[in-house]
């Protein structure tokens, strides 16, 4: 356990920080209720009074973090170096990246350091991984505390041999004298008194770290340290976890958002050899000895349960129901005398539908319980809001909940919540052994949150030299992430409004500000054909941000987009689009092509450049934005969440298609690296260039304005 | 209800007594501890699941326990000889194949399976079989990179 006097606060916990919340699902299991229990037929019937059910919980991360040297760095007597952080791994690749921050300002080989991710009784509360937000706030937090582990070896050196610490220096993990070849390593100072002492200060906030000039770790490309575990198979994903005497969990899930169990048999469940049946409240779950007998409980217990409905809007629904629900009504565009003087005036409506992450690992957990202590394994961004939803749940105390989160199978700002944990937690404390629920893809499809609904309305106006006037930009429900425009308009006003949208929603890979670069870019494209000006040039007449016109400028070049758009080939269309968002900028050319038998759109080829300040490893960088274009192609081009009567109606990869080999266009991708500047996070921003410059290609090549995603043409 | 079945797993003779109707998959994970092979859909549709069935590539969440009876099954714990990887294994390592690696098996999987069949494929041939497995993180292109290595081992 680390000191919990050494918490405070740092910006990367702040929950205004953020501009969505998830929607939490309120568990409850501290507190006996009344259930009301009877008998039917041979069986015990329980008949539930009817619960809350999900309501929204804002905000997101908390907690605090922990400055001292030794709440971030351990050094082994027998010269092992530990390096803990709160950070989770879900593919993108913190592991590597956070080693490599500690290798290069410990000054040792990236081999030397072993990285003990997210787990609550070890780590610092470095807060959620989320929001792009590893890269500038927790790398910096490693490279401080091993620069001062650093500092730290070169003092103690000095004080031992009297020798002035400017003379000092540390290579490969050790202080050599200069003068008399003596040398004093990481090992030793884990054997030294003071140094176990000075270790436990906190981390002196102006202690330097290496200059970009003089990295060399950093900014070079790192292999995952477990790779090779990932190919053996070796590695044990949170699904995969075993323990002795471990049962397999399952929950019964209604038949419909909103439908609240009025009653149930649990008699013939219970007769099921080796199962435990549990019935709180509305929650109802087995663990059995295998996967295959949980599922036979649930069968035998759904067909007994009755359930009431309550009516639930479907996909075709969805805009008309989020205008309607729109909280203090869709406020008036502010610059009403801006709109009559302008030269033309544009307005539509965009409408993004909802989607899932679908990480191929599903949520899973482990619980284990010893008393009234509660350790739960699980796949999620968010070990330290785990553990209070935990806590919560089960009226514990935070430090009776140790949560611990493997390396998993990926997040994609899918896996905030800790859902999976307190079901799993709910069955062990029943069965009195360790339980490991494990979703099924259709749970996965259906229960986790999905990427909010948008319905965007864009009012601008254009003056008489073909110039932005005024721009008034509304998101309804998906979220203010990238609302701003980066574009210069002398009067402009961009904000969200909440509303109710019908499914459970939360964060996703960029969050809204894909939705709003879709509404964006495709306006923007909109207001230059008004004016009948090249979509670069017109975008470039209204930008002063040199990053982003950099990035615009460069993917022009590359792309060959003047030539190409001035060009028109029957059956092609080029699109651009450019965005900026977390710091980080980035801009894609795009060529499509339009199948004519089924009006079927075809992205050939996309070019986009990115840039996210000094990159820490390339290869990462560029398999990053690689995996947000690809990604972002699904929702582009077909994912939709399709709903009916509170029922999924696609949840599978049969009716729900997510992009795959055949999907990956030409990629051209260039990373510009800026030195000078200090990195930010590369895992979510290259995804929002993608959609709009898809649509704008579908125009380019249709003459149809698709203000939609999925982007469609009619058949 | 219950039967016994008996088939060889990784060179080693296994048996289970089980309902005969239980994915392959489930028997691999939670009564042989073989937790390499993965689930992802339960449906056959990603393909996490790839196991060699007699040397071909099937999805163990559709395939029942009692069709295997008898027969050989190899999963990606069975690849490696001893510290060295299978050179499609290899080919991941050095293509940077993997980002959160949980479609990692799957796809090693298979590719041993069509590598197997024929010794030398062509790419878009290997191609269209490896383009039933998904991955989420969209890491294709890197993919495509370790398929490529694979093809020239």
């Amino acid at each position: 356990m680390k000191n919990k006097s050494d918490c405070a606060m740092t910006p990367d916990h702040d929950p205004a920080a953020w501009s969505e919340g998830v929607d939490a699902v309120p568990f409850d299991f501290g507190l006996k209720r009344r259930a009301f229990v009877h008998l039917l037929g041979t069986g015990l019937m329980v008949v539930f009074s009817a619960p809350a059910l999900a309501q929204r919980s804002g905000g997101r991360g908390g907690g605090a973090s922990a400055p001292s040297i030794s709440s971030r760095l351990h050094f082994g007597k027998d010269g092992v170096i530990t390096v803990f952080t709160g950070k989770v791994e879900g593919g993108q690749g913190a592991r590597a990246e956070l080693t490599q921050a500690a290798a290069e300002e410990l000054r040792v080989e990236v081999a030397a350091v072993r990285l003990v991710m997210a787990d609550t009784a070890q780590v610092p509360n470095d807060g959620i991984t989320a929001g792009s937000r590893t890269t500038p706030f927790t790398v910096p937090a490693v490279r401080q505390g091993a620069a001062a582990a650093r500092e730290l070896l070169i003092e103690i050196a000095s004080r031992q041999w009297t020798t002035d610490r400017d003379q000092l220096k540390v290579q490969a993990g050790a202080v050599k004298d200069p003068v008399s070849g003596r040398s004093f390593s990481y090992r030793d100072l884990a054997a030294n008194d003071i140094a176990v002492r000075l270790l436990s200060q906190p981390v002196n906030a102006g202690v330097q770290v290496t200059p970009v000039a003089d990295w060399k770790i950093l900014g070079k490309s790192t292999p995952r340290p477990n790779r090779r575990d990932l190919v053996t198979g070796a590695h044990r994903f949170p699904s995969d976890l075993v323990r002795p005497g471990m049962l397999y969990g399952k929950v019964l899930r209604p038949p419909a958002f909103g439908a609240t169990l009025t009653g149930i048999d649990l008699a013939p469940a219970r007769a099921m050899k080796g199962v435990v049946v549990v019935a709180d409240g509305q929650f109802v779950g087995v663990a059995a000895p295998t996967v295959f007998q949980a599922r036979a409980a649930i069968e035998a217990l759904a067909e007994t349960a009755r359930w009431e409905y309550v009516s639930h809007p479907s996909h075709q629904e969805l805009y008309g129901h989020l205008e309607k629900h729109a909280q203090g009504g869709v406020p008036a565009n502010p610059f009403p005398d801006e709109i009559s003087r302008a030269r033309k005036v544009l307005r539509e409506d965009y409408h993004v539908v909802y989607v899932q992450h679908a990480p191929l690992e599903p949520r899973a957990a482990l619980a284990e319980w010893e008393k009234e202590t509660l350790t739960v394994s699980l796949g999620t961004q968010n070990p330290f809001g785990c553990r209070s939803e935990l806590a919560r749940a089960f009226h514990l105390a935070e430090d009776k909940v140790r949560v611990v989160v493997p390396d998993f199978g990926g997040g994609f700002g899918g896996k905030h919540t800790g859902e999976v944990g307190v079901e799993a937690a709910r069955l062990a404390r029943a069965a009195g052994r360790p339980v490991s629920l494990r979703w099924t893809r259709r749970e996965e499809f259906t229960w986790a949150y999905f990427r909010p609904a948008a319905l965007i309305r864009i009012e601008a106006g254009l003056d008489e030299t073909g110039k932005l006037s005024c721009w008034h930009f509304l998101n309804i429900n998906s979220g203010g992430a990238g609302i701003e425009t980066p574009y210069q308009v002398p009067h402009q006003r961009s904000r969200f409004v909440r509303s109710q949208g019908p499914l459970r929603e939360g964060s996703y890979r960029a969050l809204a500000a894909t939705a709003n670069h879709f509404a964006r870019e495709c306006f923007m494209d909109e207001l230059a054909a008004a004016v009948a000006a090249d979509p670069l040039t017109f975008r470039l007449a209204h930008l002063q941000e040199p990053r982003l016109r950099a990035v615009l400028e460069t993917a022009a070049q590359r792309f060959g987009w003047t030539d190409r758009f001035a060009r028109k080939q029957p059956g092609l269309g080029v699109g651009l689009a450019c965005g900026t968002e977390k710091g980080s900028f980035v801009a894609a050319c795009v060529e499509v092509a339009i199948e004519p038998k089924e009006n079927r759109i075809q992205v050939r080829h996309i070019c986009e450049v990115f840039e996210c300040g000094a990159i820490l490893d390339p290869d990462n960088t560029r398999s990053q934005v690689e995996g947000c274009i690809i990604m972002g192609l699904g929702p582009a081009l077909q994912e939709e969440m399709m709903f009916e009567n509170g029922e999924i109606k696609n949840a599978s990869f049969q009716r729900y298609r997510v992009p795959r080999f055949v999907d990956v266009p030409e990629l051209d991708i260039h990373l510009l690296n800026r030195p000078d500047l200090s990195p930010v996070g590369a895992g979510e921003t290259p995804i929002v260039a993608v959609a709009p410059a898809i649509a704008n290609a579908v125009f380019h090549a249709s003459g149809v304005r698709v203000r939609s995603m999925p982007i469609r043409l009619p058949a | 209800m219950d039967t016994t079945i008996s088939f060889e797993v990784n060179g080693e003779l296994k048996t289970v007594t089980t309902h005969p109707s239980r994915p392959l998959l489930d028997v691999l994970r939670e009564d042989l501890g073989l937790t390499g092979t993965k689930y992802g859909c339960g449906e056959g549709q990603c393909r996490a699941c790839t196991v060699l069935l007699e040397g071909k590539a099937v999805a163990a969440c559709v395939t029942q326990i009692a069709t295997v009876e008898n027969k050989k099954v190899r999963t990606i714990e069975g690849l490696a000889g001893g510290d060295t990887l299978h050179p499609v294994q290899q080919a991941f390592l050095d293509g940077a194949g993997s980002q959160c690696g949980y479609c990692t098996p799957g796809m090693v999987m298979e590719l041993v399976a069509v590598l197997n069949a024929s010794p030398n494929p062509a790419e878009a041939e290997v191609l269209a079989r490896l383009g039933r497995h998904l991955c989420r993180c969209c890491n294709y292109p890197n993919l495509k990179r370790s398929i490529r290595l694979s093809l020239r081992r």
